[in-house]
């Protein structure tokens, strides 16, 4: 129980996914404009990042260790990361319309989500087992949340400065990121 | 478009990283010193060429409804290639790129270019689409990897320019590669006169 809960905190704050490992950076800068779509964003992606890790788990561990196709790794995750993104929004297009209607313009996104990818393969090289996987794949995708939430938040106050005209829109949103990073380099002294 | 303006027209006019903005997780995971910024710009113009080219020679073979998949997939091949390729040359290099070179998969410079210029273009205008784009993704991350290694670390390519206990180690850190490429972006706005 402890080391899920270091993995948990380690995951969310100190190895944030966007401020510590630089992955998930497209969507965090494009989609963090307003709050809502930060939310809608940082929830389909924990969604999807729970089920592709699950899916690729079993596929590392049944099928590429046994038959030594390790290095179809990544042709085989990333295929099967879409196949997972198209079912689900499937899924959830018939199950519960009103959910689609708030992640749906997100789920094609997340394919090329490095973040996704990224977990995925992290979980694979270090041999974690099924349970830790999973709790780690959800652990940083709440830690993309958090980062997207904190970041819109700040846009939207952002929104209404007036910046040097060359700064404007992307260079000053990742000043404000590189502040942000800073200020979770803080986490980095915690001792799990 | 002439070769030549092709080739140009990647590296300034459309810059992936400062005028397209893509591509954004390498350039920033990747610069923390000008070496292995280069080496993952070279990577990824490597697999730029190839996929390029396979996808234009493909264009009228491919489905429009399956396009996309097919694309992922040779660029996947492509990554593949590249992994086994580093891993029995340079392990050195690719332990330091780490998880960034499977990465190059989900890079959307390399789709982005694969749906906007490859499917339409033909084979050799492709290739050189290719090399200009990958050249200009190698220059944006060979400068940027410079910046942060001379600020962070007082060296450039590993060759000491000031003491290294005078350098502010955050540029070789997380934030300084969010905060040295918004600089960077602004100056490069500033200098195109595009803001």
């Amino acid at each position: 129980m402890l080391t899920f809960l270091a993995i948990i905190i380690t995951a969310i704050f100190v190895n944030n996914i966007v401020f510590a490992q630089f992955l998930g950076i497209c969507p965090f800068i494009g989609v963090s404009k307003n709050l809502d779509s930060a939310v809608g964003m940082g929830a389909a992606v924990t969604f999807v990042m729970a089920i592709a890790t699950a899916v690729t788990w079993v596929l590392q561990h049944l099928l590429l260790e046994p038959l030594g196709l390790a290095y179809i790794q990544t042709i085989l995750f990333i295929l099967v990361i879409a196949v997972v993104v198209q079912m689900l929004e499937i899924v959830i297009r018939k199950i519960s319309p009103a959910l689609y209607a708030s992640l749906g313009v997100f789920l094609p996104l997340i394919t090329t989500n490095c973040a996704v990818l990224g977990v995925a393969i992290i979980v694979a090289q270090q041999s974690m087992d099924f349970v830790t996987s999973i709790v780690y794949a959800v652990a940083t995708a709440l830690g993309f949340l958090l980062a997207l939430v904190i970041f819109a938040g700040i846009r939207t106050q952002l929104a209404m400065t007036d910046v040097p005209r060359p700064m404007r829109g992307v260079p000053i949103a990742l000043i404000v990121a590189g502040m942000l990073a800073m200020a979770f380099m803080g986490f980095a002294g915690i001792k799990l | 478009m002439k070769p030549l303006s092709i080739i140009v027209n990647g590296i300034i006019r459309q810059n992936p990283t400062f005028v397209l903005i893509l591509g954004m997780c390498p350039t920033l995971g990747t610069t923390s010193s000008a070496l292995t910024g280069m080496s993952m710009g070279l990577a990824t113009l490597f697999v730029l060429i190839c996929s390029n080219t396979v996808i234009s020679a493909l264009k009228s073979v491919v489905p429009d409804a399956v396009r996309i998949p097919v694309f992922i997939v040779v660029i996947a091949t492509f990554v593949t290639v590249l992994q086994m390729v580093m891993q029995a040359w340079l392990p050195g290099l690719y332990a330091a790129l780490g998880i960034f070179i499977p990465l190059i998969v989900v890079n959307c410079i390399l789709l982005g270019r694969a749906e906007s210029f490859a499917s339409k273009n033909g084979v050799l205008a492709s290739a050189l689409d290719g090399v200009g784009i990958g050249l200009g993704f190698t220059a944006a991350l060979t400068i940027i990897g410079s910046v942060r290694e001379l600020l962070g670390a007082g060296a450039v390519f590993g060759l000491r320019v000031y003491p290294d206990s005078y350098a502010p180690l955050v540029f070789v850190l997380a934030p300084g590669a969010f905060i040295a490429l918004g600089f960077i972006i602004a100056a490069f706005n500033r200098l195109t006169n595009k803001a």
